[in-house]
């Protein structure tokens, strides 16, 4: 934005209030490298005089260095960002830029097009209005256009505009733009965007992106900023019902207790009669407060603090919504899921999901289909790879209220963190419930666990061995079972190699089947400490987040995570199955410790070294223990 | 002046409340790093707005070079008094003993000594899991990537190759002991949008950045303020009286003033409209290097 510096001071402070009236748009470009999507936000920067003469003088001597247009200014250079990427000539993450007219105020999302970074095009496009899709007038329609097309739409952008850059390169001919727009207008059709619009420029040489060009008379249409000024981008979500995921339980005093989060979906107004969607408990809402004042009514997106007619319990992840329309309820729906880790995932691992400020734990259970993101042909698979996108079943922990993304973007929406590294791994798009919560009630017994344990004179425990193949498991849980079934203990052994030969049969070695082996050990020896049973399971369970799921499963103090620490020299050398032999020799694949990893554990419950002892020996430790922690009594007492 | 519901800048105080509520909500033990510019200014005033009729749930932190303009200082004091807010602040004494000053040891050095170094040294020693900055992202190239939820390692440092993909507002706040994060709610702002903001708002600002008539030194084409007698005049230098105000505040010795008649805030922003030469230009340690300013994040620098 520029101004006449001849402006009067009185027009002036009009102007100024005038301006801070702007709507804002927020934008996401998508294309390659060679599309000249950098030149072409560097000539909207550029035109839209927000680039200042320092940063001007910067440049030119940038480009010297790095230039790829000769002795032009290359506008890309002003918003390729980080050094690395300068030198590469390649924008590899997200950035966002900044510019305004006197109409509006923009955010650009500049991200890049290749297909191995769809995760930064999904962030981009995660909180866009509206995508520009670049395409070389050259070119034409390529298979990314469709697939930026695609992930625009998967994400819930509205709007979508075909921008056909270096129309230069084709002697700006209409006929070539006709064609090109054609093709557009047929594919964009599948789409059921709002908006989809073409417009042909030449961001090198500002041809209609700012202004009309001669060589271009023959558009009728905007130019590229005319239509980013005046497209209709308000969300239309706003018209729906409000959802107020709650952020913060604001406490300053035992006089007021009010609940702090921002409006989404549509306007919360005084005296409407809400439920809070967990506990279906409902009220009325009383006062909406601001610094600025109380609200009759606060429409979507303001932040505020609601207060309430009735004291009910409600916490930080509590979604509030008018009681006659309220959000669904489960710990299970289906959704897409944009994969973003190099770590693959697979089904049954379990990852933290946040939604709405809300934080459970869920597993992928099934992966229905994966989508090519070129062709949008559904494919079967095992797992996901990092950029992949799947339409997959998820199960949490516990119910959370959500909204399809469809209807609600913030309720609808969710990432998955991994565990151990905290690593943002996925993003999440609700489809829908599935009512697995409220069709398939959990069948309720008349006797439960603490009888059962009562029954048989014991504390039910998971003990859990952990360690590398041939390190003495096996052995050991043998021995220490012995010594328990002496006292009188009801115990079972579930051993890695028995359960394959039966319940895990159909698994083979692979990573995924790896986790999938675990996991139903792990809901097997849940089912048996739910018995009363003192469990002992035998697994060398190389990853700690199957280890961290079986944990998840049981109560807590009932799980005991006992690492068989013994080298992998020492290991190889005994060798009791012959095995560490054949996977030397390349005859075994995924041999955990030679070609697949071990995850020892880091704050195991009991750790013991086994070279130069006896199996009775270290049973007798592990008893110790346990009597310390008192799932055992005193060997002495019991003794009487 | 209330703002337009629909407006842009009510869009980005929505926005920035959300982001200041989330951070006081997952994290432990989060601090507001409080520089006392206006971004830090519009930044309290924020936090002031997302926890009313309660007190911000955290401390501010100033990290005190010993250089800062004195009108900086009582500023600040008479703020966190206003809003009976806690205020750490904290000095590099060790830096202090061994007299490490802006006009010997280069600003590059001394930056790294007295604010980077000194910055680490407190969030480490309370302990804090998050610590709110002001930055924008219009302010630098290396910023335009940056997340609202920046994940620093225990070293405080910044892998611009390894950030947490940002989605939504649905931000990931998970740490493990020793790591934090750093927190930039004024993100989408631009410096445009800061001052209609202030203005909109009413918001107290330190008057340096009002024109007035005061003391300054010409050095390489920048005007200095001399803000106290550990200033040192180099050979041919001379103190002029001149109207002057600052665009950006810091250390007085490295913050370059401009000439300017804008004695009143609705001035300052018709001047920086038809301005034709941005904010960063003033803050001498930009100029060391091209990529400086990603550099110096990557060691800790806010």
């Amino acid at each position: 934005m520029n101004i006449n510096p001849d402006i009067k001071a009185e027009d002036f402070a009009e102007y100024i209030s005038s301006q801070e009236d702007k709507g804002l748009l927020r934008f996401l470009t998508c294309g390659s490298v060679d599309d000249g999507k950098s030149t072409l936000i560097g000539r909207l920067l550029f035109d839209t005089k927000l680039i200042f003469e320092d940063q001007l003088s910067a440049l030119e001597r940038d480009s010297k260095r790095h230039g790829t247009v000769g002795e032009e200014m290359d506008l890309a250079l002003l918003v390729d960002g980080l050094e690395a990427e300068r030198e590469q000539g390649i924008t590899i993450d997200v950035a966002y830029r900044f510019f305004a007219t006197d109409k509006r105020k923009f955010i650009v999302a500049d991200t890049p097009g290749h297909e191995q970074y769809t995760r930064n095009m999904a962030t981009g496009a995660s909180t866009a209005d509206l995508a520009v899709l670049l395409v070389d007038a050259r070119k034409g329609i390529l298979t990314q256009t469709k697939r930026h097309a695609f992930i625009a739409s998967l994400l819930g952008v509205r709007h979508v505009v075909l921008a056909l850059n270096k129309i230069d390169l084709v002697d700006y001919s209409q006929e070539r733009f006709e064609e090109v727009r054609a093709e557009f207008d047929q594919f964009a059709e599948s789409f059921d965007f709002d908006s989809a619009v073409a417009i042909p420029l030449s961001a090198r040489f500002g041809d209609n992106v700012t202004q009309r060009s001669d060589k271009l008379s023959w558009f009728n249409g905007p130019t590229l900023l005319e239509h980013l000024e005046t497209v209709e981008a308000e969300k239309e979500e706003e018209g729906g019902p409000f959802r107020l995921p709650v952020q913060w339980v604001n406490r300053p005093n035992l006089n007021f207790r009010g609940f702090s989060g921002t409006v989404t979906g549509g306007p919360m107004r005084v005296g409407d009669e809400i439920v809070v969607a967990n506990s279906g408990k409902t009220t009325v809402v009383d006062k909406l407060v601001t610094m600025d004042g109380e609200l009759s009514e606060a429409p979507s997106g303001q932040a505020v603090t609601v207060t309430l007619k009735d004291e009910i319990d409600i916490s930080r992840g509590d979604v509030l919504a008018p009681a006659n329309n309220r959000p669904d309820v489960s710990d299970q729906f289906a959704s897409h899921v944009i994969w973003m880790s190099e770590q693959p995932m697979y089904p049954g691992r379990p990852y933290l999901l946040k939604i709405a400020g809300r934080t459970v734990s869920a597993q992928v259970t099934e992966i229905k289909h994966k989508i090519d993101v070129n062709t949008f042909k559904h494919l079967a698979g095992k797992q996901l790879e990092l950029n992949e996108i799947a339409f997959c079943n998820v199960a949490l922990s516990h119910p959370v209220a959500f909204d399809p993304y469809e209807a609600n973007k913030e309720t609808g929406s969710f990432i998955l963190i991994d565990r151990m590294s905290n690593e943002t791994v996925a993003a999440g798009m609700v489809w829908f419930g599935l009512r697995r919560a409220t069709n398939v009630h959990r069948q309720a017994l008349d006797i439960n666990k603490a009888e059962r344990a009562s029954l048989k004179n014991q504390r039910p425990a998971l003990l859990w061995f952990t360690g590398l193949s041939g390190s003495g498991k096996s052995t050991i849980a043998n021995a220490l079972e012995l010594k328990l079934s002496e006292r009188a203990k009801h115990t079972y052994v579930l051993d890695g190699d028995n359960i394959r030969h039966g319940l895990n049969k159909d698994l083979g070695f692979t990573e995924a089947d790896r986790v999938e082996n675990i996991r139903r050990v792990a809901e097997t020896a849940k089912l048996f400490v739910d018995a009363g049973l003192i469990t002992l399971v035998s697994f060398i369970s190389p990853f700690r987040s199957e280890r961290q799921l079986a944990r998840s499963l049981v109560e807590a103090g009932e799980f005991y995570e006992i690492h068989v620490d013994t080298p992998l020299e020492d290991c190889a050398k005994r060798d009791p199955k012959g095995l560490y032999a054949k996977a030397k020799a390349g005859e075994i694949q995924n041999f955990t410790g030679i070609d697949s990893p071990y995850e020892a554990p880091e704050n195991p419950e009991i750790r013991v070294s086994t070279v130069g002892r006896t199996p009775e020996d270290i049973a007798d430790e592990i008893i110790d223990r346990l009597e310390e922690n008192g799932v055992l009594e005193r060997a002495l007492e019991w003794h009487i | 002046m209330p703002i337009n519901p629909s407006s842009h800048l009510k869009r980005l105080e929505n926005e920035s409340i959300q982001i200041i509520r989330e951070v006081a909500a997952e994290c432990r033990n989060p601090v507001m790093l409080y520089s006392i510019g206006k971004d830090s200014a519009v930044m309290l005033h924020l936090a002031l707005k997302a926890f009313y009729p309660s007190k911000p749930p955290f401390p501010l932190l100033h990290v005190d070079t010993t250089w800062k303009f004195r009108e900086m200082i009582s500023f600040r004091d008479t703020i966190a008094e206003k809003y009976g807010l806690e205020l750490i602040v904290h000095t590099n004494e060790e830096g202090v003993r061994q007299g490490i000053n802006p006009f010997d040891h280069g600003s590059s050095n001394y930056t790294h000594v007295m604010k980077t170094e000194t910055l680490k040294a407190a969030l480490t020693e309370h302990g804090f899991d998050a610590a709110f900055g002001g930055a924008r992202r219009d302010e630098e190239k290396s910023r335009a990537k940056e997340r609202v939820f920046s994940f620093r390692t225990s070293s405080h440092s910044w892998d611009p190759k390894n950030q947490r993909p940002e989605l939504w507002n649905n931000y990931n706040a998970r740490v493990k002991p020793g790591e934090s994060i750093r927190a930039f709610p004024l993100s989408n702002w631009t410096e445009l949008d800061i001052w209609q903001y202030i203005l909109a708002e009413e918001i107290d600002i330190v008057p340096l950045y009002l024109a007035a008539r005061r003391p300054v030194v010409n050095r390489g084409g920048l005007l200095i303020m001399v803000d106290d007698e550990r200033f040192r005049l180099e050979p041919g230098e001379q103190i002029d009286e001149k109207m002057v105000r600052f665009r950006t505040l810091g250390c007085y010795p490295l913050t370059a003033a401009i000439e300017s008649e804008a004695t009143t805030l609705p001035e300052v922003v018709r001047e920086m409209l038809i301005a034709r030469t941005s904010e960063r230009h003033g803050r001498l340690i930009d100029h060391d290097d091209a990529a400086s300013m990603e550099k110096k994040k990557r060691d800790g620098y806010f």
